[in-house]
């Protein structure tokens, strides 16, 4: 808050406005401390698996990159398709709650998506191995019967279901809440003069959603897209219990050999990892941190590239 | 939307060229009704064997979807068409949701509900027990200390740096904090977990250090973006004539903040801090690294393993005994738990936002 | 201040929790009289390491904690190769091993025992590894170590493959694939599974050395229970898990020798007592070598057998005693029948268990 211009009028400095301030900043400047500590602690940990030799990994893998390659791929490959499932729906839940149901029922109907996001990934991968992989398994065949010629869908079709397609649907369901619940508490910002101005120019209710809401809730949605994005891509538990891994990059979303994720294979791996296996371990992590940053530097570009809606600029 | 008139005989031109009022309800039971006469024709050709009842559901309601649309537009035009079926496609991505959401509470409800019945379920630890039997107190109790920290620590550091994003902040260190707070909501929670026992096991030079408080901290890397962001937008969100106003009145900017800015966008916050709780208080690969597990009571956070629901949850699932059914029941018993208390947290904020958001009539 | 408003749930959660938390009903300070007095010992005692005994070690622990009321001991299941790394850093007073220690970890120092003192590995848990199967309309399959190498390896893609038929000429074998499951985490049974087959099967079946990772593509889940849930959901398939935990499903019988031998305790046993000790280390060290080609139709080859590591001498006299009663109750008949009870291992042979008696006497 530099004055730039002596013609600005200085506002008198309340102690109560100095230490409040300066509680805010600290509080911000201690979140980058955090993470830089985070950071740090991760490259130094990985720096031995940069140079680690074929005799560190298991399998043909000869080297750190290699190794990480087909994980890479895995992660963003599930989160991504995640994403697409996810956003969607949590959008229309939204709407739904913010524009569709009845004032009385929204309420709890939001209170019922959030219960979602209380669900530990424990259980969401009981669930996947119990309920979803069993229940999709049959289309899987069919799907690869019909439409086997499709590379993405080409067989031959998991026994069990527990494929990265599936990984994704259940995925999608975990981030939902965190979308929705954004989503909607933006929509229902949305200043009233807006949309009355929508209907009063006897637009439908769709077309004022179109016009008001869905402008002015943009950046929110990339946002919170985001942040679901963010949990997809570090998921651990509910991706290492349902999918069933292979060390390569496989674009087939419906066989047993699936691209593992780089946080699953670090839960898979971790327990049984000693010696120079933990900074190999700590490495994918350092590069998943890599992979979300440059995913939300993206973010980032696109919300900037648009005007910004929000009340406080 | 609809006229009072629809019912009468004489062509009133308000009502000319709409559907009746509640023909949208008609043509979505008519659709149903369509598709299970479908699925029962198939059930008797013997095609499939049983009816399958989540079909006609699903079938159905594409069928209201094309059915209200074609209708629509031929009567309505194609405006209103659209509006419909945008109507009815949000609606049903609502019921979608609903689908896993039903499907994963019956499944921990019908497994979890008979461990959770047994008497010692919520008096007692699992110390000493072998097979059947003991309970989740221990683990209630790690659960809510260490969360409960987590939230201590995250939501004061959490708010005051989106406040100072969105009310201070210029510059590159506000460029800076949003930024490296959209890297940090990917941190992995399992590298949360192991910066956690980096830390301490440095600090107390200790390489088998365990305990609670290191999981709180570990959640707090892992919440503090969540309560950032999503309270980024909520402030965000405040118009700034609300700001405005009370400048105007010559009040002191900290006050215009605690007083006007945040009860107003109080609501979402609170919701987004209830969704960054729920979403580190099912966390199970940090706790297993730095709060580590135990089958005995521990209150203190600052020393010695202490258990968690989550990791009780995975340790009774991944590691089995003989009588593998004790295990599985209590570990559906313990998410049951889990979710009721996630749930009674959830309500009770909620009256806590009700009760101190102004009152807008919306 | 606006800030206790969002505090508010936490402390009312924390507060709650207090009031909850008046005292565990089975926790009580009140330890019957007559056993408390039986014993003496006290304090606290970690181990670390192999996940696959943790049911076991569980059982154990009530045992032994039930007889010494003074005692907590805490095992976790952090992986063979995290326990014993930190065991040799002083982090645990005991380590269990689905392996036992390399010569070079031998030869490195020890930070919990006492200066020039080294540590032993001993033979306490024997579980049979199951080959288990899902195969609509067969109830008992015959296998030999070459079919299942090349039924594992992928070389044998049908449930009807000439091979699997010629070992079960009476069975109905469907003409479906087989979906094979393996762990998709390392573990020690996955590289007593791969060590069965790298040493019983045919030279070129199975190439692939003993490893943590298994090391051919096919369906992977995590841990023994995801790989039963596999199985258990799924059709036509096969995968391998520990014995106990198989619960319901079918269990494939081996070729040893001319006969088929399916899974029992006692057989698991009989293959551990009739193993070598592991040539050139300390006589104490019980390291086994187990003997997989065996043809004895009483012994069957594919079992786990996991150590535990401790020291010979401890730096702290008091904790050495600690370890020293754990280990020989553990080690005795009655801990190997809780075990056996609780999560289903092969008691060690009399012989055995009187060899582990004998050097943790020596333990101090």
């Amino acid at each position: 808050m530099t004055t730039a211009a002596a013609t600005t009028i200085k506002a008198r400095q309340r102690p109560g406005d100095r230490i409040f301030s300066s509680a805010t900043v600290i509080s911000g400047s201690l979140i980058l401390a955090m993470l830089a500590a985070v950071a740090i602690f991760l490259l130094v940990e990985s720096l031995p698996a940069f140079v680690a030799g074929p005799d560190d990994f298991s399998g043909d893998v000869t080297n750190f990159w290699s190794y990480v390659g087909p994980l890479v791929f895995g992660t963003i490959y599930s989160a991504v398709l995640a994403l697409l499932m996810a956003v969607p729906v949590a959008i229309g839940i939204a709407l739904f709650i913010s524009h569709f149901a009845p004032r009385k029922l929204a309420q709890g109907l939001g209170y019922l998506v959030d219960l979602l996001a209380a669900v530990p990934s424990v259980v969401f991968g009981l669930w996947g191995i119990g309920v979803l992989a069993p229940l999709v398994q049959p289309f899987y065949t069919t799907i690869v019967d019909w439409f086997g010629w499709f590379t993405p869908l080409a067989g031959p079709a998991s026994g069990t279901g527990r494929t990265i397609f599936t990984v994704s649907i259940v995925l999608a369901v975990m981030i939902l809440p965190i979308i929705t619940a954004i989503c909607r508490e933006i929509f229902l910002q949305t200043p009233l003069l807006h949309e009355e101005a929508a209907l009063a120019l006897g637009a439908t209710r769709w077309e004022m959603i179109r016009m008001a809401v869905l402008p002015f809730g943009l950046p929110g949605i990339i946002s919170a897209s985001m942040l679901g994005l963010g949990r997809a891509l570090g998921e651990t538990m509910a991706v290492a219990m349902v999918l069933s891994p292979s060390p390569e990059v496989i674009f087939q979303l419906l066989t047993a050999q699936n691209s593992n994720t780089i946080a699953a294979n670090i839960a898979l791996n971790f327990p049984e990892a000693h010696g120079v296996g933990v900074n190999i371990l700590l490495a994918t992590g350092l590069v998943l941190f890599i992979v979300t940053l440059l995913v939300n530097m993206l973010a980032r570009v696109i919300i900037n590239s648009r005007k910004a809606f929000s009340g406080a600029n | 939307m609809s006229s009072v008139l629809e019912a009468s005989p004489l062509t009133n031109s308000l009502t000319a060229g709409k559907l009746p009022r509640r023909a949208s309800l008609w043509v979505l039971l008519a659709s149903w009704a369509v598709s299970a006469a479908f699925f029962v024709m198939l059930h008797l050709s013997a095609a499939v064997d049983g009816f399958n009842i989540v079909g006609t559901f699903v079938f159905g309601t594409v069928l209201y979807c094309v059915a209200i649309y074609v209708l629509s537009r031929l009567v309505e035009g194609s405006r209103k068409a659209k509006d419909r079926l945008m109507t009815a496609l949000v609606t049903a991505a609502f019921v979608i949701a609903l689908l896993p959401l039903i499907s994963i509470i019956y499944t921990t409800t019908v497994n979890g509900l008979p461990a959770i019945l047994t008497p010692t379920f919520f008096t007692s630890s699992q110390r000493n027990v072998v097979g059947a039997g003991g309970g989740v107190l221990h683990a209630v109790i790690g659960t809510l200390m260490v969360t409960g920290m987590a939230t201590l620590i995250s939501v004061p550091i959490g708010l005051l740096a989106s406040i100072y994003l969105v009310e201070y902040g210029r510059g590159r260190l506000a460029r800076a904090i949003t930024f490296f707070v959209d890297v940090m909501t990917g941190v992995p929670s399992i590298v949360a977990g192991l910066f956690a026992f980096a830390l301490f096991a440095l600090l107390f030079d200790d390489p088998g250090i365990r305990f609670g408080f290191g999981g709180a901290i570990a959640l707090s890397v892992l919440m503090i973006p969540v309560v950032v962001r999503s309270s980024e937008e909520m402030l965000k969100l405040v118009p700034n004539e609300l700001r405005e106003a009370a400048f105007a009145l010559g009040v002191p900017k900290w006050l215009t903040i605690l007083k006007v800015v945040l009860p107003t966008s109080i609501a979402g916050i609170v919701t987004g801090v209830m969704l960054s709780i729920a979403r580190v208080i099912g966390e199970t690969a940090p706790l297993l690294i730095i709060a580590g597990f135990t089958s005995s009571m521990n209150y203190d956070l600052f020393s010695e393993r202490m258990m968690t629901l989550p990791v009780f949850v995975y340790t009774q699932y991944a590691n089995q005994g003989a009588d593998s059914q004790a295990f599985i029941d209590r570990a559906w018993a313990a998410a049951l738990t889990l979710i009721l208390i996630v749930m009674l947290l959830n309500g009770l904020a909620r009256l806590i936002a009700y009760w101190f958001s102004p009152k807008l009539g919306r | 201040m606006n800030f206790k408003r969002f505090g508010r749930p936490a402390v009312i959660a924390i507060a709650a929790g207090l009031a909850l938390s008046s005292c565990a009903a089975n926790e009580g300070a009140t330890p019957a009289s007559d056993e408390a007095s039986a014993s003496t010992l006290t304090g606290t005692l970690n181990g670390a390491g192999a996940s696959s005994m943790d049911a076991a070690q569980q059982a154990w622990i009530a045992g032994f904690q039930t007889a010494n009321t003074g005692v907590t001991i805490n095992y976790e299941p952090s992986g063979s190769g995290g326990g014993r790394e930190a065991f040799i850093a002083g982090g645990t007073d005991f380590a269990g091993s689905d392996s036992y220690m390399s010569t070079d970890e031998l030869a490195g120092a020890f930070a919990s025992c006492a200066p020039d003192s080294k540590a032993v590995d001993l033979p306490v848990y024997i579980s049979p590894i199951a080959v288990i199967f899902n195969v609509d309309g067969v109830d008992e399959l015959n296998m030999d170590a070459d079919t299942l190498a090349k039924i594992f390896s992928g070389a044998i893609t049908t449930w009807d493959d000439a091979a699997i038929v010629a070992l079960n000429p009476d069975a109905t074998l469907p003409s479906d694939i087989i979906h094979a499951v393996h762990r998709s985490d390392d573990s020690g049974t996955t590289k007593n599974f791969t060590d069965y087959l790298g040493q019983a099967a045919s030279s070129g079946l199975w190439a692939e050395k003993a490893s943590d990772t298994f090391p051919f593509p096919g369906e992977g889940a995590k841990g023994t229970s995801g790989v039963v849930d596999a199985v258990t959901n799924g059709t036509n398939m096969i995968g391998y898990a520990d014995a106990s935990q198989a619960g319901t499903l079918s269990t494939a019988k081996l070729k040893v020798g001319s006969e088929f031998v399916a899974y029992t305790p006692e057989a698991a046993a009989e293959v551990v007592a009739g193993s070598p000790l592991v040539a050139d280390r300390a006589a104490d060290d019980l390291a086994l070598d187990l003997n997989r080609k065996t043809t004895n139709p009483a012994e069957y080859p594919l079992v786990l057998v996991s150590y535990a590591i401790v020291c010979n001498e401890y730096a702290d006299a008091a904790q050495g005693e600690l370890v020293k009663a754990y280990i020989e109750y553990i080690a005795s008949a009655a801990g190997q029948a809780v075990a056996e009870e609780s999560a289903g291992v092969a008691p060690l042979t009399d012989k055995l268990e009187a060899d582990v008696a004998a050097v943790l006497a020596t333990v101090k």
